[in-house]
């Protein structure tokens, strides 16, 4: 398969546009890999394709139900940023920024990565310094931050409703590396490059079993037969428990239902990324003109890929407390994903908890902006068995010994983050 | 998403605060094994796609918590009745 450049879109403009190939071949599955990645989003076709890459593995095959990019990787709302206070996430989420930075070269694909810039906006003393602590945090951890007042929010964003009685805005505290990418590019763009490293990218084959020796896990039983398997990652984000009930695990982890939203297409109006301090909401503006919104969760379990009218009013009400302007636009569509919400809010990367077995999952509503790292880093504890310094605080076994890793401070209690 | 509170009747789900699986209980703290039953009691779930029974606090209402059977496949409620046993509607 070709690589994308200047040279072969002129070859290929001058021979009527017929030399195209799929960007990825369908596989059919082989009876047995090396290493199995359960589940086709952007997380385990990134995991493919660094333990392709990084680790000289190429006997891999990478298993999805439906097709690629029909789950989360097509229900989020693209926005980046490395953002984060503690130390278990923050390093962690700045390799992952890292990785943006690079991934359009690395891929040979146009993931439309935009960096336009994150300003968390607060609304009181006490929430400037918590930002500006967050902040230095960021610094400290090789991420870029910039405190910016209230006139400095104002040049940048002067539709917002910084005089409302209620949540004034005080300032913000901006990541100008932060932005956006281009959701559905990013998991063809893995796709393209895994498969060109000879990952095997099987569609429509959904695991409904494992294979067992003793306690290892030694393949999966699929709607396409029984695949064996030296090794065995699951990342599959909200449906991470229905797989594991095989197993007999029970993890920290609940599925919720995550709604996001987009108006009407707009000229361009938001630079970059906007939070809201005194209630959960965020708006970016998609290339098509278009506002991508979005705020809490739904709140109860949930395997519906849908969610209620409660949310969509707390989004909206939101929206109007900070930009008022978005009460004359008209909602054109909304959706529903499934989260994997953790006990604490972070994720776990890890090896186990069976031989054979290796786990990603707990993104919470947070996964798109993880994507390179979090391939990259289960890449590494597939290969090497054991976790890399960035991915180390994210092991199973933290509710076990009490290392939590607890942005917001709300306990286990997975709705609530 | 309606839930039919025994006490109040149908009222939007807005009304109530979710606490989540009702499957859990307090383990004895004086139990040989309490620090891997709590461990169970505080972070592990089972996390059903499926029916589900949970626990919900009719905040805006009665203020009564609730058990709900709900399926998390498609938010059909198969069942309300009071958490604690004994209550009534009256």
């Amino acid at each position: 398969m070709s690589r994308y450049s200047v040279l072969s879109l002129i070859a290929n403009a001058l021979t009527g546009q017929t030399g195209w190939k799929p960007a990825w071949r369908d596989a059919t599955p082989k009876p047995a890999y090396e290493v199995i990645i359960v589940g086709g989003g952007g997380h385990g076709l990134a995991t493919a394709y660094y333990l392709a890459k990084e680790h000289g593995i190429r006997n891999i095959a990478v298993l999805e139900k439906a097709h690629i990019g029909s789950g989360n990787a097509g229900r989020n709302t693209t926005i980046i940023r490395s953002n984060y206070l503690l130390p278990g996430n923050e390093p962690f989420y700045e390799w992952s920024m890292k990785l943006w930075e690079g991934l359009e070269q690395d891929l040979n694909y146009n993931a439309m990565v935009s960096q336009r810039g994150i300003i968390n906006l607060f609304h009181s003393d006490g929430q400037r310094d918590a930002y500006a602590r967050r902040g230095n945090a960021m610094r400290l951890a090789g991420a870029d931050s910039q405190l910016l007042d209230r006139e400095q929010v104002r040049a940048l964003c002067p539709f917002l409703d910084f005089d409302n009685s209620r949540f004034p805005i005080k300032g913000g505290l901006m990541q100008a590396r932060a932005g956006t990418a281009r959701h559905d590019a990013v998991v063809w763009g893995y796709a393209r490059a895994a498969d060109r490293l000879g990952v095997d990218i099987v569609q429509n084959c959904e695991v409904t079993g494992f294979i067992r020796e003793g306690d290892a896990v030694v393949g999966v039983e699929t709607t396409r037969g029984a695949i064996r398997a030296g090794k065995v990652g699951l990342a599959v984000a909200g449906s991470t428990s229905r797989l594991t009930r095989l197993l007999d695990l029970r993890l920290p982890i609940e599925s919720h239902a995550l709604q996001a939203f987009v108006s009407e297409g707009l000229k361009p109006l938001v630079p970059g990324v906007i939070t809201f301090g005194m209630g959960h909401f965020y708006v970016s503006q998609s290339d098509k003109g278009g506002l991508v919104f979005g705020g809490d969760i739904d709140g109860y379990n949930s395997y519906a890929q849908r969610g209620n009218l409660p949310v969509v009013e707390d989004v909206a009400e939101g929206g109007m407390a900070v930009m008022p302007l978005i009460g004359r636009l008209r909602m054109l569509r909304a959706w529903g994903g499934l989260v994997d919400m953790s006990m604490d809010g972070s994720p776990i990367i890890d090896v186990g908890p069976l031989p054979g077995l290796y786990l990603n999952t707990g993104w919470n509503y947070g996964g798109f902006k993880a994507t390179p790292a979090s391939g990259w880093c289960f890449a590494h504890t597939i290969a090497k068995d054991a976790a890399h310094v960035l991915n180390a605080a994210f092991r199973l076994d933290r509710f076990r010994s009490g290392h939590i890793i607890d942005e917001k401070g709300v306990g286990a209690q997975p709705n609530l983050h | 998403m309606r839930i039919t509170c025994p006490y109040c009747g149908a009222r939007s789900s807005h009304e109530f605060a979710y606490l989540g699986d009702a499957a859990p209980t307090r383990p004895d703290p004086s139990a040989p094994d309490a620090a891997e039953a709590f461990h169970a009691y505080v972070y592990e779930r089972d996390n059903p796609a499926g029916p589900l029974d949970e626990l919900w606090y009719h905040s805006a209402g009665c203020r009564r918590w609730l058990k709900v059977t709900r399926d998390t496949r498609t938010h059909a409620i198969i069942a309300v009745a009071f958490a604690e046993a004994g209550e009534s509607a009256r």
